[in-house]
């Protein structure tokens, strides 16, 4: 890893194709999906010309190469995250599956009256499963208020805790707000009452470390493509302990050890987890993404980030046309605004036709759409390329909507 | 840049920021809620439609864009005082220019002042803000649901 050394950002533009296109796109929609260098893009093509092979299958050289770099993947994820094993990855399609693995099979542990917590900041991704569940099984759904500033309330959290509390599920970064929330402290708080904890950590590998040890959650997935990897790939990290413990989440191919027509056995996690043909060239091309994440070192990343979120809550700040939500600390380049007087949509529609690609809408949050008494938020998110130049571009086409829109 | 003034002209932006007839109605005999789920746009338009199927009172409340704003505008005032399978004709005209984008000259000219949201058709996103009241409207005067947009 090639630590504390600042990043040459012309030449992590040079990666990205994207920025080649005739009509330059000022992408800064990063929280919605980032785009591809050439390293992750050369990977998945490679391995679909040279090493195709169906993986956990094949006796013969061509399927070793396939299976030997899937495996290899789980383990670049798994020292990643800090896991201790790579026993502890199950491959799966994103953040979305991943919640819905742990509420479907995680779920069956649980009893009417349990309690799971969730906060007034998450995605639908992180409401929704555990809505179905309360369904199927009478379990309880706890909400963390926000304070005014955006931030969880944790004195809330605290009284929400108590003894029919069997898994607090809370993202790590909010996806709207930009809100790096203290996940560490909160899962002390969880284990104090005997509950687990997952991370949805949707919103983190592109922007800050994620150590899994070391803040000691019983769950944690993400998504590569919010990573500049593939889309269809994302882990669930689960200690061992309770992978073992938990009941298949789908079956047929890949995850049994024996099949009959009254029963089967099921073989050990993550492959347990893992019924059918995996997305193994993703599996690929995400920790191929992973590793340039770690040439880049992701404090490096984290400076640069800073350094360009600084400069935009700067240029906010001197805008009265403009409201902006979230944190002032503690926070991602993830900026959901309001221009007064202007619908989101308005907003996005002008911006992209100044070249800036950002989004308009709830953003999948809408529970937190409500509670901030808004209909739809735009939202320009920042990713590892971005400029200064791009953020000037931005707050020109916001000056092009305020001339569009006050006609007086 | 000029698609863009196309889309913002004077006049979508002034129906966008004062809409007509815009509010309640006392007692309606139909209603319709519309709801784009992408945009989170979402209106109610309320009707006093006569025994002779004429629509005497027409208006609506919501929340959105300038483009859905101001076309739910335009459209109160195009239908008001008009009978239901002309307004239902209105509505096709409207989609003619919008959706198929195979619109007469005869159409555009039906349409009126609704007419100036063509630039829309540019903006495949925004189609459907434009279209929200008009299928509220349609299906309300069919005395269906819930209007929405996918
Ligand atoms: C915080 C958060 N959680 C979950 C998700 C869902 O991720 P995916 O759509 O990749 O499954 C997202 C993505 O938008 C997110 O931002």
């Amino acid at each position: 890893m090639s630590q504390n050394k600042s990043l040459n950002i012309e030449n992590i533009r040079k990666d990205f194709k994207y920025l080649a296109n005739e009509k330059q796109v000022i992408y800064l929609d990063n929280a919605s999906t980032t785009q591809k260098p050439d390293v992750v893009l050369n990977a998945l093509s490679d391995f679909y010309r040279y090493s195709n092979a169906n993986v956990h299958r094949g006796a013969y050289h061509l399927s070793e190469v396939a299976t030997a770099k899937y495996e290899q993947a789980r383990q670049v994820a798994a020292n990643f995250i800090h896991a201790q094993s790579s026993d502890e990855i199950v491959f799966v399609r994103g953040c979305t599956e991943a919640i819905n693995l742990v509420a479907s099979s995680f779920g069956q542990q649980l009893d009417a009256g349990d309690e799971v917590i969730i906060s007034a900041m998450e995605h639908h991704a992180n409401i929704v499963p555990w809505q179905m569940l309360s369904k199927v099984k009478g379990i309880k759904i706890r909400v963390i208020n926000l304070t005014e500033s955006g931030e969880l309330d944790l004195i809330h959290y605290k009284s929400l805790l108590n003894k029919h509390t069997k898994l607090v599920s809370i993202a790590h970064i909010s996806n709207v707000l930009g809100t790096i929330n203290d996940v560490g402290l909160m899962i002390e708080w969880a284990h104090e009452v005997g509950a687990k904890f997952l991370i949805d950590a949707a919103q983190s590998p592109a922007h800050i470390q994620v150590d899994v040890q070391a803040l000691d959650c019983d769950f944690l997935t993400f998504s590569a493509h919010k990573h500049y990897g593939p889309t269809g790939i994302g882990i669930l990290y689960g200690k061992h302990s309770l992978l073992e413990r938990m009941v298949p989440y789908q079956t047929g191919g890949s995850m049994i050890t024996s099949v009959t027509y009254e029963s089967s056995e099921f073989m050990s996690p993550p492959h347990k987890f893992e019924a059918g043909t995996p997305a193994y060239a993703e599996a690929y091309g995400m920790s191929q993404a992973l590793l340039y994440l770690n040439e880049l070192g992701i404090n490096n990343i984290k400076e640069a980030e800073d350094d360009l979120m600084a400069y935009t809550l700067e240029k906010f700040k001197q805008r009265d046309d403009l409201i902006l939500y979230g944190p002032k600390n503690n926070r991602i380049g993830v900026f959901s605004f309001l221009v007064k007087g202007v619908h989101a949509h308005d907003v996005a529609t002008i911006l992209d036709s100044h070249g800036v690609a950002i989004r308009a809408g709830h953003h999948c949050a809408m529970p937190l759409m409500h509670t901030l008494s808004v209909p739809a938020l735009v939202r320009a998110s920042l990713g590892v390329y971005n400029t200064k130049l791009e953020i000037d571009h931005l707050f020109d086409g916001l000056n092009t909507v305020k001339k569009i829109f006050s006609n007086e | 840049m000029n698609e863009l003034l196309q889309l913002y002209q004077q006049m979508i932006i002034d129906h966008g920021k004062c809409p007509r007839n815009f509010g309640e109605l006392e007692n309606p005999t139909h209603k319709q809620k519309g709801f784009n789920p992408l945009c989170g746009d979402q209106l109610e338009i309320f009707l006093i439609i006569d025994d002779n199927d004429v629509i005497q009172d027409v208006k609506f409340t919501g929340e959105g864009c300038a483009i859905s704003m101001a076309s739910a505008s335009m459209l109160t005032e195009l239908v008001k005082g008009k009978h239901i399978d002309k307004a239902n004709g209105l509505v096709e005209d409207f989609n003619a220019m919008l959706v198929t984008q195979d619109v007469s000259d005869e159409a555009m000219e039906r349409l009126g002042k609704a007419s100036v949201l063509e630039g829309v058709k540019e903006y495949p996103s925004r189609i459907k803000c434009a279209t929200l009241s008009w299928h509220a409207l349609k299906n309300a005067c069919a005395g269906e649901g819930e209007a929405t947009t996918e």
